[in-house]
């Protein structure tokens, strides 16, 4: 099928700005659904709030847009509760890492089989422009008028301490790559987590002087590079794409299921198995 | 009754009534005095191949349970004062969106960390305007453990009749004693289950189409139909609206669904009223007490009762205001600094003067203490 095939159209136009990433991303998180060769009717997409998570309307699986942070608690019950179904939850910076991080850590710990799509345009788009926890020391937003003092993590990192069974980072002018990356995201049984960094030209890139959306997609290209290469000896300020963490770890919705089967009562009993 | 007939305490009968009413998911995070909901669930629910998740704070249990409800289960979730604040926002969610949930609070003092072993019942007004905008909902509350058992059948029952997260507004007492409870055999009490849509896959379902009777059928989300569901205010096909006339709609529904139905929703116990010139009116652990002191007082030829209430919101002031006419003396007990004594001053003209018998320093009010009220009001002193 073509990627508006899966698509709400009567719900157009989208809120999103002219040279946006998150539409780029949308588009590819479609290519890898179909990749999977998922249907529509097997595939729940799950956000929080802000201009990433408005995606879920437009698309034609079940959805559903809930509270800032929240994605993956909310994206926890439908999952426990129909394991059959896969469960995609796109998210913000700051919606994934500053209001929703402690959910985040419990995502991963749990190794929950959810596919957790962060864009990170290091800034908070809707509320008009201000830092987030991803925004790069000493950049500029309209709560960091001088830069800010404040210093982003290092999302594989972080999610692989907590606990993550697949970690992988990509951006928006790797879209052949960001395909690849998010189908294997999908299929893999556990908690998968794919940053993507994206272009905000409207605030991120006007208050940094970054240049319009194709300027900031030729940054992604100049600025990165795949994991292990050598450039990154020569110079430590390009940051790796690529797949960080993929391991197998007991699913959690798995072993739930493992533990209904050993400890289910029947006529009247306990039968421990 | 036919039924199993048990000694236990007042949180293992709130679960026995959420089993019972057909609780498939709990999350939730330990707090006191509701922790042994959380334990004794762990342990029964994939006994039923149900899912009992312990969620990394009150605010991803409440969001968890709102998800596992849209796909077609009955959820619940315990608390106390400060986890009941930290899902204030997810149960405006829950209003919002009208997803079927309940939420048990299990009082203890506040504010802020407060006497977390105690008796209170502080909550009574958070209930009703813990979460942001205009909006109604339902609580329900129990003096006894068979009565928490029932309420809390009826609480599962509400929250699906009206699709709305319903408060299980319980207080430490009531929660921690024990005493004898009896369970009905399954199909003995009313069960109500979920309005489904009768819409046939691959036809067009609008999640927020009114029927004629005012109901809203649901579709399990992740089934056959493909829906949006959102907290921002929506249209019939769950889509973000800012229309003002979806969005007046909109509200006008989620606050007159319940309260032109509060009649419906009141649910109340009378002890003694009948003759009674002093009328006391009283809910949870304090209505124990209240009645213990009608009961000595009648063996004395004192002509007093006890309005027990067992719904708190929508206020069943219609009842209140009935009951109220012809006393000499009107007295709420409570254990706050009068949260429903002020919802009966508004609804009551005759007699003219209402009177609170509270404590709220975390020990139960006595019977001895609500019959000293009640002397000084009448003028006999101490």
């Amino acid at each position: 099928m073509a990627v508006k095939d899966y698509l709400r159209e009567r719900f157009f136009p989208q809120i999103w700005c002219p040279g946006c990433g998150h539409g780029i991303v949308m588009a590819n998180m479609i290519r890898a659904i179909e990749l999977n060769a998922l249907k529509k009717d097997e595939v729940v997409v799950v956000s929080g709030i802000g201009c990433s998570s408005r995606m879920p309307g437009y698309l034609d699986f079940h959805t559903l847009h809930t509270l800032h942070g929240r994605a993956l608690a909310f994206a926890t019950g439908v999952k426990m509760s129909r394991p059959e179904l896969t469960v995609i939850v796109p998210m913000g910076d700051g919606d994934a890492l500053a209001i929703g991080g402690n959910h985040l850590i419990h995502a991963a710990r749990r190794n929950l089989d959810l596919t957790a799509i962060i864009m990170n345009n290091s800034i908070y788009g809707m509320t008009g422009g201000q830092y987030s926890p991803m925004t790069p020391f000493a950049k500029k937003a309209t709560t960091a008028p001088f830069g800010t003092i404040e210093h982003a993590p290092d999302l594989m990192e972080l999610v692989r301490g907590a606990g993550a069974t697949f970690a992988a980072r990509t951006t928006t002018y790797h879209a052949k790559e960001m395909i690849k990356i998010i189908s294997k995201a999908i299929k893999h049984k556990g908690f998968a987590i794919v940053e993507v960094m994206s272009q905000c030209p409207t605030y991120y890139g006007r208050k940094n002087k970054l240049g319009n959306a194709v300027d900031m997609m030729k940054g992604f290209k100049e600025g990165t590079v795949p994991i292990g290469s050598k450039k990154k000896a020569n110079n430590p300020d390009l940051i790796e794409r690529g797949i960080f963490v993929e391991e197998k770890r007991p699913e959690y919705s798995m072993s739930y299921l493992e533990l209904i089967e050993k400890y289910r009562v029947e006529t009247g009993k306990v039968v421990r198995r | 009754m036919r039924g199993n007939v048990r000694f236990m305490q007042g949180n293992e009968a709130i679960v026995e009534g959420a089993l019972y009413a057909g609780l498939h998911f709990y999350a939730g995070y330990p707090i006191t005095p509701s922790t042994e909901i959380a334990e004794i669930l762990s342990e029964r629910l994939p006994m039923i191949g149900g899912k009992f998740v312990q969620m990394e704070d009150e605010i991803a249990s409440m969001c968890a349970i709102i998800g596992a409800s849209l796909t077609g289960f009955k959820v619940m979730t315990a608390t106390s004062g400060p986890g009941f604040s930290l899902m204030q926002e997810a149960i405006g969610y829950a209003i919002m969106t009208e997803v079927p949930s309940v939420v048990v609070n299990v009082q203890r003092g506040g504010p802020g960390t407060g006497l977390p072993t105690s008796v209170a019942q502080g909550d009574v007004m958070q209930a009703r305007w813990g979460t942001h905008g205009d909006h109604s909902i339902i609580a329900l509350t129990a003096s006894n453990l068979q009565d928490a058992f029932y309420v809390t059948v009826d609480a599962f029952n509400l929250a699906e009749t009206f699709r709305t997260p319903v408060i299980l507004l319980f207080d430490e007492v009531v929660a921690h004693m024990r005493e004898k409870v009896v369970i009905p055999q399954p199909g003995d009490i009313e069960v109500v289950e979920r309005l489904r849509t009768s819409v046939p896959e691959g036809t067009n379902y609008h999640p927020y189409l009114m029927r004629e009777d005012g109901r809203l059928p649901m579709s399990d989300f992740g089934g056959k139909h493909r829906y949006n569901v959102t907290g921002l205010v929506h249209d019939m096909w769950g889509f973000p609206s800012s229309d003002p006339k979806v969005a007046y709609d909109l509200i006008h529904h989620l606050v007159d669904k319940l309260e032109h139905r509060a009649d419906f929703i009141a649910r109340y116990k009378e002890h003694y009223t009948e003759d009674a010139e002093v009328l006391l009116i009283s809910y949870g652990s304090s209505a124990r007490s209240a009645l213990q002191m009608v009961e000595d007082r009648r063996k004395r030829g004192v002509k007093v009762g006890l309005l027990e209430l067992q719904s708190l919101w929508p206020f069943p002031g219609k009842t209140v205001r009935k009951k109220c006419v012809g006393r000499s003396h009107v007295l709420v007990v409570e254990m706050n600094m009068g949260q429903i004594c002020q919802e009966v001053k508004k609804v009551v003209s005759e007699p003219e003067q209402v009177f609170l018998a509270n404590r709220f320093d975390g020990v139960l009010i006595s019977p001895t203490e609500i019959l000293q009220q009640l002397n000084m009001i009448q003028g006999k002193g101490v």
